[in-house]
């Protein structure tokens, strides 16, 4: 077998021609009734249906002949390098990290710091409203939410899949106090905060007892039920109509972005009017919120009570075995998780002006989820980059029309993210089980700070 | 948090367990057990498999709660604790009881050195005024953390793994892994350590450093109760030692006393049931304690 894949041995050949008619198979299979066959309403409103051979052949094509090429030749190639690598003696493994790897944080830091400039200055004022907006601000609103998710599930190891209950509680409380009472939104955001953060406490009471699996669907539950509240309270929350008209927030009361009003931001400094001048601020505030999660994330994890969270992910019953209460702890993780799920809510509400339970349905959760547990659970950096993966993916799936050449008018690419999510994850979990960054750092050390390999830690049981 | 005084203890005794007894169901895994645990001393519970060996440690360290009796603690200040009434954190951080598992629990993920930081969290929680004054990094919390290292690095040296100090403490070897588990036990600074089994899976060498762990520790001054299947452990290292079948006391001694006492003898190597009556009936009649 090593001597066939060495030289491309007429037998690899045949594998491959095996292996590939056999995935073309599968795919045939699989497809059939998905790609080959679609409904649709005709002129009646009846459901009938039609075939799309074409795209079904498309699809078996794709799979037979890569299954055909990575079985034939890439593999072998890599094999081939694998062999040369070993034989000339050059381990893999490297200290020596090169210069991005090791300024990773500082030279991300600064992009995001100038990148609104950088996109004015590139596609000006107009067209820079969607990459400050869309990409800018979506990715990071995403960023902070899996970065407070991340103190539940990735340090204390509690599994919880209605995350966006929190982020639901945190929009609402702006939006309600905001329009009730005419409360500034620099006000309102720690108000939000704490608000969630009760919410995460009252959740966290009757789930203490409950690990893993059955904690996982309480949450699930307890996420739904909020959003079922928003709907039916229709005195307080208007229902499925949404909180409409929800306050911008000001530059720190100093500058409004209302237009007309006399302290106007474009007005005091001689600008001409434009949106984007509130969306480079709003930029900078959920960039500031977010760094304030790490840093808290951060600080907190030098401290007993992180040190706790993780020890409780490790192993429950050592830890009370060493005079932790489980209880407090558990609640203390909740709580903080959930607090900056209310910052990142009351954000959301005031950069959208507009609330309504569609945005908080069980999708988000578990997208919420997949960032951190892609990115790695526990890892900031990890989750950073799978966030700006997975949010800014789904955006430039809307930007890529020229599909539209291939698969004709009415295909609209952002429909396939979920495709692509579920892609991305198999992908990301074939090759790294344990997300981008699988390592985790250690709090404290006595000669050198050595990463801990993620085969150690473990996932939690709730 | 001090509960009544209920019973005439002596201050050289630290727990004492009265009629203590635990019912799963319909199986009586512990019947009516009583024994006493002197401070300063290393008492072994052993006893064939199934005796109820681990039953009792997790009714001390409050894993269980059992069905009837008194469990009372009394530290070296005189304080008395009724583990029964408390909770398992309380039991350790209360109490001063401190335990280890008979399937190590070590906190896999986190280095050495963090597993015993984590062992100090009630007394850093306490110096960091519950998060927030540590999270303005005042100097008193500063101090605390240093000494909170001091401390590890000492039991790090006594347990031999200082050079480990940094690598995950799921990568040790078994010996070493127990090893670190009595050290994270003691990090809580406890009055009585609980040891489950500490010897179980130890080469000879490895065997030999923990009993002179063990001495150490004694040494300091802390009580030592341990369940142990190793005969040579137990006689080499313990002063005291309570020998439990089907849940119920069959012998309680000196380790002397204890080796040679027939009932012992029965249950360990196994006799023919006409013997067993014969054996019984020789300790009656010799007036059994």
């Amino acid at each position: 077998m090593t001597a066939s894949t060495e030289t491309g041995h007429p037998n690899v050949l045949a594998k491959a021609v095996r292996e590939g008619v056999f995935a073309g198979v599968v795919a045939f299979l699989m497809f059939l009734l998905f790609v080959g066959i679609e409904t649709y309403q005709d002129i009646n409103n009846a459901l009938v249906w039609r075939t799309r051979w074409g795209l079904l052949a498309i699809f078996v094509l794709v799979a037979a002949v890569s299954r055909f090429l990575s079985v034939g030749f890439i593999k072998p190639h890599i094999d081939r390098r694998k062999l040369a690598k070993a034989k000339s003696g050059v381990l893999e493994i490297s200290e020596q990290k090169s210069f991005f790897h090791r300024h990773f944080l500082k030279i991300a830091l600064v992009f995001l710091l100038v990148y609104p400039f950088l996109s004015l200055l590139i596609v000006g004022k107009q067209g820079s409203l969607k990459y400050v907006d869309n990409f800018g601000i979506q990715i990071l609103i995403y960023v902070m939410l899996a970065w407070g998710l991340n103190i539940v599930v990735g340090l204390a190891g509690l599994l919880d899949l209605g995350y966006v209950a929190f982020y639901a509680v945190g929009a609402y409380s702006y939006a309600l106090l905001s329009s009730y009472f005419g409360f500034s939104f620099w006000l309102l955001l720690p108000m939000s905060g704490i608000l969630a953060a009760l919410w995460g406490i009252i959740l966290g009471f009757p789930v203490l007892r409950l690990r893993g699996d059955y904690l996982a669907i309480v949450t699930l539950a307890f996420g739904e039920i909020i959003r079922l509240v928003l709907i039916n309270w229709t005195d307080v929350t208007k229902g499925t109509f949404g909180i409409s008209g929800i306050a911008k927030a000001s530059f720190f009361g100093i500058w409004s972005f209302d237009a007309g009003t006399t302290n106007n931001f474009v007005k005091a400094w001689g600008l001409s009017a434009s949106s984007v001048y509130y969306k480079v601020f709003l930029f900078y505030v959920i960039l500031a919120l977010c760094m304030l999660t790490a840093y808290v994330t951060i600080r907190l994890r030098r401290m007993p009570i992180g040190r706790a969270w993780e020890a409780l992910r490790e192993d429950e019953i050592a830890c009370r075995s060493l005079g932790i209460n489980t209880v407090t702890t558990k609640l203390t993780a909740f709580a903080t998780g959930a607090m900056f799920g209310g910052f990142a809510g009351s954000f959301f509400a005031t950069r959208q002006g507009f609330v309504s339970p569609e945005s908080f349905v069980f999708l988000e959760s578990a997208v919420i989820l997949a960032i951190v547990v892609l990115g790695g659970m526990g890892s900031l950096t990890g989750i950073a980059i799978a966030a700006v993966v997975m949010v800014g993916g789904t955006e430039v799936l809307r930007e890529m029309s020229f599909l539209k050449v291939v698969f004709g008018p009415d295909f609209t690419p952002e429909l396939y993210r979920m495709l692509l999510f579920g892609l991305a994850m198999i992908i990301v979990m074939l090759f790294k089980p344990r997300g981008f960054v699988g390592s985790r750092e250690p709090t404290a050390f006595l000669k050198e700070r050595r990463a801990v390999s993620g085969s150690f830690t473990k996932e939690g049981h709730g | 948090m001090a509960l009544g005084t209920t019973t005439t203890m002596t201050n050289d005794t630290i727990l004492k367990v009265e009629h203590l007894s635990m019912k799963f169901g319909g199986l009586m895994a512990i019947n009516d057990l009583s024994l006493e645990a002197r401070r300063g001393e290393i008492t072994a519970l052993i006893g064939p498999n199934g005796a109820g060996k681990t039953t009792v440690f997790n009714c001390i360290t409050g894993f269980y709660k059992p069905t009837m009796g008194m469990l009372t603690l009394q530290r070296k200040d005189g304080k008395e604790y009724l583990l029964e009434r408390l909770r398992d954190f309380e039991i350790t951080k209360l109490a001063g009881v401190a335990r280890t598992f008979q399937n190590i629990r070590l906190f896999s993920g986190l280095t050495v050195l963090e597993n015993l930081l984590v062992a100090q969290h009630n007394a850093l929680m306490k110096a960091s005024g519950y998060t927030i004054l540590g999270l303005l990094g005042l100097p008193a919390y500063r101090k605390a953390v240093d000494a909170s290292i001091e401390k590890a690095k000492y039991w790090l040296d006594k347990a031999d793994l200082t050079d480990r100090a940094d690598d995950p403490a799921g990568d040790l070897p078994y010996g070493a892994q127990r090893r670190l588990e009595i050290a994270r036990a003691m990090c809580t600074n406890p009055e009585l350590l609980c040891l489950d089994e500490p010897a179980a899976g130890l080469n000879p060498r490895e065997s030999a450093a923990l009993n002179a762990l063990l001495h150490m520790i004694r040494g300091e001054g802390v009580s030592i109760l341990l369940i142990e299947h190793d005969m040579s452990v137990v006689m080499e290292i313990s002063d005291h030692v309570v020998v439990l079948e089907y849940g119920q006391k069959i012998s309680d001694g000196s380790p002397d006393h204890v080796k040679n006492d027939p009932r012992v003898i029965a249950a360990y190597l196994g006799v023919e049931d006409d013997e067993v009556e014969e054996v019984i009936a020789e300790e009656l009649d010799g007036g059994t304690r």
